[in-house]
C-alpha cells in the first residue's frame, strides 16, 4: 500500500508584529502617565474661626512659643513662655524642654496640651516647620519610630493692621 | 557554466534583545505608576521635617494652596498675586461646595504647600482668610526628611 505523504511542513513562524505593537502602546501609555512625586507629609492643624464664644476652659494652660526674625529673615530667637532659648540648637533645646514638660515615657504625649506659635511676619517658613517638628514629636534614634508629644498646635492671630 | 543554486533564507533582525528591554521598561513603569491625585508644584520647595509623614487615608475634600518664595499664591493652577484675588477664587470654590452640598465646609481640608523661604505671615494670612470663609481644617505640608533636622540635646 502506498502511504500518501501528507506531512507538508511549512515554515511556521510566530507573528511578533502585533505583540510588539501592543507592547509599544503600553510603553507609550506608561511613559506619558509617569510622574515623579516626592514623599510629602502633613502637620494637621484644626483652627476654627474665632466666633466670639469663649471655648471651654482647658485644665492645662496654653504654651506659647515665640519665634523672632532677624534682619535677613533668619531666626533670631526662640522663646518658650517667658524663657528665652539660646544656643546654636534652639529647636533641640525647645524639644528637650517640651519633653520634660510633657512626660511621654509611658506612651504618647499630652492630648490636652495646646501650643500657640507666635512668629514674626517676615520669618522664613522653614523655622516654623522646625518649631512644629520640635513641638509635635520626635523620631527615636534607636528604633526610628516617631513619638508624639503635643498634637494641638495653632498659630497666634496676626496683629491687626493699622 | 553551471551556477550553484543559492538557497534564499529568511534573514531578519534579531528582535529578542529589543523585546527584552521593552518588557523591562514596561515592568519599571508599571511598578512606579502613581495614580494618586497629588498636587505638586516645582515652583515650591517645601520645608523638610522628619515627622512629615504621608496621611494614612487621603483627605475627603482637599483644597491645595501653594505659596511661592516670591509671595505668589497658586490655587488650581492659577497664579494670584494678591490675597484679594485668592479670596475671590476661594469664595467661588466655597459657593460651589455649599450650593451642591458636596461636603460640609468643616470637613474640607486646606492643604498649604508653602515654600521654605516664604514669609510665615503670608501663611498665617492664608489661614486667616480661610477661617473667614469658615474653613477649619488645615494641613501644613512638608517634605519628608531622611536625616534628622533637629538634634536632641
Amino acid at each position: 500500500m502506498k502511504i500518501r505523504h501528507t506531512d507538508h511542513r511549512e515554515d511556521l513562524s510566530l507573528q511578533m508584529t502585533p505583540m510588539i505593537d501592543i507592547v509599544f502602546q503600553l510603553m507609550v501609555f506608561f511613559v506619558f502617565t509617569f510622574k515623579i512625586t516626592l514623599p510629602e507629609g502633613d502637620f494637621n492643624v484644626r483652627m476654627p474661626a474665632e466666633t466670639g464664644v469663649a471655648a471651654a476652659p482647658s485644665e492645662t494652660p496654653v504654651l506659647r512659643v515665640r519665634l523672632r526674625a532677624g534682619p535677613s529673615r533668619d531666626l533670631a530667637g526662640v522663646q518658650l513662655g517667658d524663657v528665652a532659648i539660646t544656643g546654636d540648637n534652639p529647636f533641640g533645646q525647645l524639644q528637650t524642654r517640651i519633653r520634660s514638660m510633657v512626660d511621654d515615657s509611658a506612651g504618647p504625649g499630652s492630648a490636652d496640651q495646646e501650643v500657640e506659635i507666635e512668629a514674626d511676619y517676615d520669618l522664613k517658613y522653614q523655622y516654623v516647620m522646625n518649631a512644629m517638628t520640635a513641638i509635635t514629636g520626635y523620631v527615636d534614634p534607636a528604633t526610628g519610630q516617631p513619638h508624639k508629644l503635643i498634637e494641638k498646635v495653632r498659630f497666634a492671630p496676626l496683629p491687626k493692621q493699622p | 557554466m553551471r551556477l550553484a543554486k543559492r538557497i534564499a533564507e529568511a534573514v531578519g533582525p534579531d528582535m529578542t534583545p529589543m523585546i527584552d528591554m521593552t518588557f523591562q521598561l514596561i515592568a519599571f513603569f508599571m511598578f512606579t505608576i502613581n495614580f494618586s491625585d497629588t498636587e505638586q508644584d516645582q515652583r515650591v520647595t517645601l520645608p523638610a521635617s522628619e515627622l512629615a509623614k504621608p496621611p494614612d487615608a487621603p483627605y475627603e475634600h482637599p483644597l491645595t494652596i501653594h505659596l511661592t518664595e516670591d509671595g505668589e499664591f497658586i490655587y488650581a493652577s492659577d497664579v494670584y498675586r494678591s490675597l484679594d484675588e485668592l479670596r475671590s477664587a476661594l469664595l467661588r470654590e466655597k459657593q460651589i461646595i455649599e450650593r451642591f452640598a458636596l461636603e460640609k465646609l468643616s470637613n474640607v481640608t486646606i492643604v498649604i504647600r508653602a515654600d521654605e523661604n516664604a514669609r510665615t505671615g503670608q501663611v498665617q494670612e492664608i489661614i486667616q482668610l480661610c477661617q473667614e470663609l469658615k474653613f477649619e481644617r488645615f494641613a501644613l505640608r512638608g517634605k519628608q526628611a531622611e536625616v534628622h533636622r533637629i538634634r536632641s540635646d
